[in-house]
């Protein structure tokens, strides 16, 4: 799936997006057709607080180049505060890959309502340009190479 | 699960114009596990169910995929297809190749492989996948209503007919809302209290309706059919039983302040009754404005109240009830007019809000339905109105169109007129919209034969000159500036979300849009529920409407209700943790990060789900760490297979 473009590489990413907010976020970008980089392979998840360690561990450990995580807006959380257990579990979860030598940033976690459509899309293009820059993941097989 | 079968839609040309579903059913056809894949036109069509039905027993699958649109869209059709096929519905599962998809890439070959990639973990996913029965639990059987005006009167009254018993709050004094402002409704011209105040007195009668006025809802817990509420009623410091209406209290208090129900136009005392048909009638000591409440009492109105009504000593009462739905009716405010500088809004009395208008023209008005403007009291000749103050402006205001702006505009200019026989009516306006059952019509009548002169165009400005009032704007038909001079002005202000709107999202985990009126489920199919199971919207809450429009949504979210109160059992998702008890050790932080409460660690060490209580998030699984919390076909596994296809190369 090599399409040329400035570095010839196109990342893998994984999206965890909870059910009520980012998932249904993306779906209201699809309703408006609006478009962004298809390297992103959505997975959807109740609630942003299941997205654990291990999850995001196999996800580099199995190639992924990028993670995103969707979740409510702080307050806004279907499960009360599922979003808050999230949003310190990444910050650990960034020092852990920083010390396994992936860079922090390659793991994203970002709060997309119902609403959002556009923030979706621009999410998507913002992390997927990012995630190109920084090349294959040290962990990919394109970056063991 | 070893026979799995894959559906792929083209949903028209919606998916097949840049995936291609023969490619996606003929790769998936190589997968492990995979026995049958086939492509369809309109997979949710009665022949796209029956393909699937016929398929699910001719191969004997043990496991669908139907790979098309969103989940929010079909995902309980294809299930129930799967069930009427003899298949667990728990496994079957959708493949969101539309929205995630078809729709926002454009190059066919990768959309392609992007939907194989999304098709093969939802294989992963099914194949983990366990058979489950729904759990159908008890709920139950009143309901709540938020909100006393017309939509969520509607709503109560419509409820309580079917003979379920209903909680009406209302934060003011009275139930009626902004339609006992009202002086007469487009476009019959009907007197709004004349229609109003016969539900209201129905509200009050009504033996399954318990009234809570003057209460505020604080605290929300629960789920659908068994939401616990708390509502805090707060002290009138009047015992409604024993007021007569007499009055005599009011005459006496030394302290006025403005009208709230006469919008600031008169002042009322600090104890009142809003107004005079308001339901219950009683009165009200307001403890703000009350001189003698705290430190010290001025005593006044209790010495001549000579039922003893007045009991200074009231507390704020907290009432507590289950609820099996609730209906959120708060309804809508008006934009600040003192927004509105360069309309001179909350500089110049005499320009003032539709509202007040409403109240000059009403006959229980302040001027008896005589119209006198605020600053001197005479009845102004020359009267401007300005349609879209505030609205239609996404620079400096509301963005949005209040959609019954136009409407009221044309009818207060028209009532003016009738009031006013030698008066003159001035209507700037951008656009005239009038969509509704006899609205054009009464505009044209307006405008053709009550002499009100339509001008299109914006107003710049608003200001004072000596004791006169100047309207500077613009005729865009004629390209010529206008000047003119009125008595009054009457802003036609955008109409904007209930203050309280942000803060009951909050307790009630129910969203509101970027503007701040709650949000539907879905704008045109679920436009009177929220996201949230189990609690409905009904009128200007969830956005600005009129009061036909409000009424069939009271009666819609009211049916919603009733058609949820009504189940026998309610049945509750049985995607919830489960506890493998070999492996748990009974620390208990589960029990910690569960926001619902439904687990516990039970004399054996061992944590226990309560799986009624139990809503999947999976915070608990999140945080176990020994991997003995699973969510029942969202396992750890099962998302690290799901990871694992995602991103296999090819």
């Amino acid at each position: 799936m090599a399409k040329p473009n400035d570095n010839g590489f196109e990342p893998k990413i994984v999206a965890f997006l909870c059910r009520w907010c980012s998932y249904a976020g993306a779906d209201l970008a699809g309703v408006s057709r609006m478009t962004y980089p298809d390297n992103i392979i959505p997975m959807r998840v109740n609630c942003s607080g299941r997205v654990d360690a291990g999850m995001v561990m196999a996800a580099f450990e199995r190639g992924a180049d990028g993670v995103l995580i969707g979740g409510c807006h702080p307050g806004d959380c279907h499960y009360v505060n599922g979003n808050y257990k999230t949003r310190r579990r990444v910050i650990l979860l960034k020092r852990a890959l920083a010390e396994v030598g992936i860079k922090p940033q390659r793991l994203h976690l970002e709060w997309i309502s119902a609403s959002e459509g556009v923030k979706f899309q621009r999410t998507v293009t913002e992390f997927t340009r990012l995630i190109k820059g920084f090349g294959p993941s040290p962990m990919s097989e394109d970056g063991k190479n | 699960m070893s026979r799995i079968g894959v559906f792929v839609c083209h949903c028209g040309m919606n998916i097949e114009r840049t995936v291609d579903t023969q490619a996606v059913a003929a790769t998936l056809s190589e997968h492990s596990g995979v026995v049958y894949t086939t492509d369809y036109n309109y997979l949710c069509a009665d022949p796209g169910q029956r393909l699937i039905k016929d398929a699910i027993v001719e191969h004997k699958l043990d496991g669908v995929i139907v790979a098309a649109c969103s989940p929010t869209m079909h995902e309980p059709t294809f299930r129930r297809v799967a069930e009427e096929a003899g298949l667990n519905p728990y496994l079957c599962e959708i493949a969101n190749i539309r929205e995630h998809c078809s729709w926002v890439h454009k190059d066919r070959d990768r959309a392609t492989q992007k939907a194989i990639r999304i098709v093969k973990t939802l294989v992963e996913k099914v194949r983990g996948n366990q058979p489950l029965e729904p759990l159908r639990i008890d709920h139950a059987d009143k309901c709540l209503v938020i909100g006393g005006g017309i939509a969520g009167i509607q709503a109560a009254l419509d409820v309580a007919e079917s003979g379920f018993e209903v909680i009406l709050v209302e934060k003011e004094p009275s139930i009626g809302g902004h339609m006992a402002q009202l002086s007469e409704t487009f476009p019959t011209l009907d007197c709004s209290q004349c229609i109003l105040t016969p539900k209201m007195v129905e509200v009050s009668r009504h033996p399954n309706i318990r009234l809570l006025t003057y209460s505020e809802v604080v605290e929300v817990s629960g789920y659908i059919g068994n939401y616990e509420v708390k509502i805090r009623k707060n002290p009138t410091y009047v015992d409604p039983d024993k007021c007569n209406l007499c009055g005599d209290c009011e005459k006496v208090c030394p302290k006025s302040v403005g009208s709230e129900f006469e919008r600031g136009l008169i002042d009322r005392k600090a104890i009142y009754i809003p107004f005079e048909q308001a339901i219950p009638s009683s009165y009200t000591l307001d403890e703000e404005a009350c001189l003698g409440l705290h430190p010290l009492r001025c005593n006044e109105c209790a010495k001549v109240c000579e039922p003893n009504a007045i009991d200074y000593d009231m507390r704020p009462e907290y009432i507590e009830e289950s609820v099996g739905a609730i209906i959120v009716a708060t309804g809508y405010s008006l934009y600040p007019i003192s927004s509105l500088g360069e309309y001179g809004g909350g500089q110049i009395p005499d320009v003032i809000d539709g509202l007040q208008f409403e109240r000059l023209l009403s006959a229980s008005g302040p001027t008896n339905g005589e119209v006198r403007r605020p600053s001197d009291g005479k009845i102004p000749k020359k009267v401007v109105f300005i349609q879209c103050a505030g609205s239609r402006d996404p620079e400096q205001h509301n963005a949005y169109c209040s959609k019954i702006c136009c409407m009221y505009t044309a009818k207060h200019a028209l009532l003016y007129r009738h009031a006013v026989p030698d008066g003159e009516a001035v209507v700037f306006y951008i656009d005239v919209r009038a969509g509704g059952k006899g609205y054009e019509e009464f505009t044209q009548h307006a405008i053709e034969e009550e002499r009100i002169l339509y001008l299109r165009g914006k107003v710049s400005k608003v200001y004072r000159q000596d004791d006169r009032v100047v309207v500077w704007g613009v005729d865009t038909l004629s390209s010529r500036r206008v000047e003119l001079e009125a008595d009054l002005v009457v802003l036609a202000i955008s109409m904007n979300p209930h203050p309280s709107n942000l803060a009951l999202s909050k307790v009630l985990k129910i969203s509101c849009g970027a503007e701040g009126f709650f949000k539907e489920a879905h704008p045109k199919l679920r436009p009177v529920e929220s996201l949230t199971a189990g609690i409905f919207l009904a009128g200007a809450a969830q956005g600005p409407k009129d009061i036909p429009e409000v009424v069939s949504q009271g009666s819609a979210a009211a049916v919603k209700a009733v058609a949820l109160l009504t189940k026998d059992k309610l049945v509750h998702s049985p995607e919830v943790v489960d506890i493998d008890e070999l492996v748990c050790g009974g620390c208990g932080i589960c029990v910690d990060m569960c926001p619902y409460n439904a687990l516990a660690v039970n004399g054996a060490g061992v944590a226990e789900v309560n799986e009624v209580l139990c809503e999947g998030c999976g915070s608990c699984v999140s945080a176990c760490p020994t991997g003995a919390a699973q969510l029942k076909n969202m396992t750890d596994w099962q998302f690290i297979e799901m990871i694992g296809v995602a991103l296999q190369d090819g």
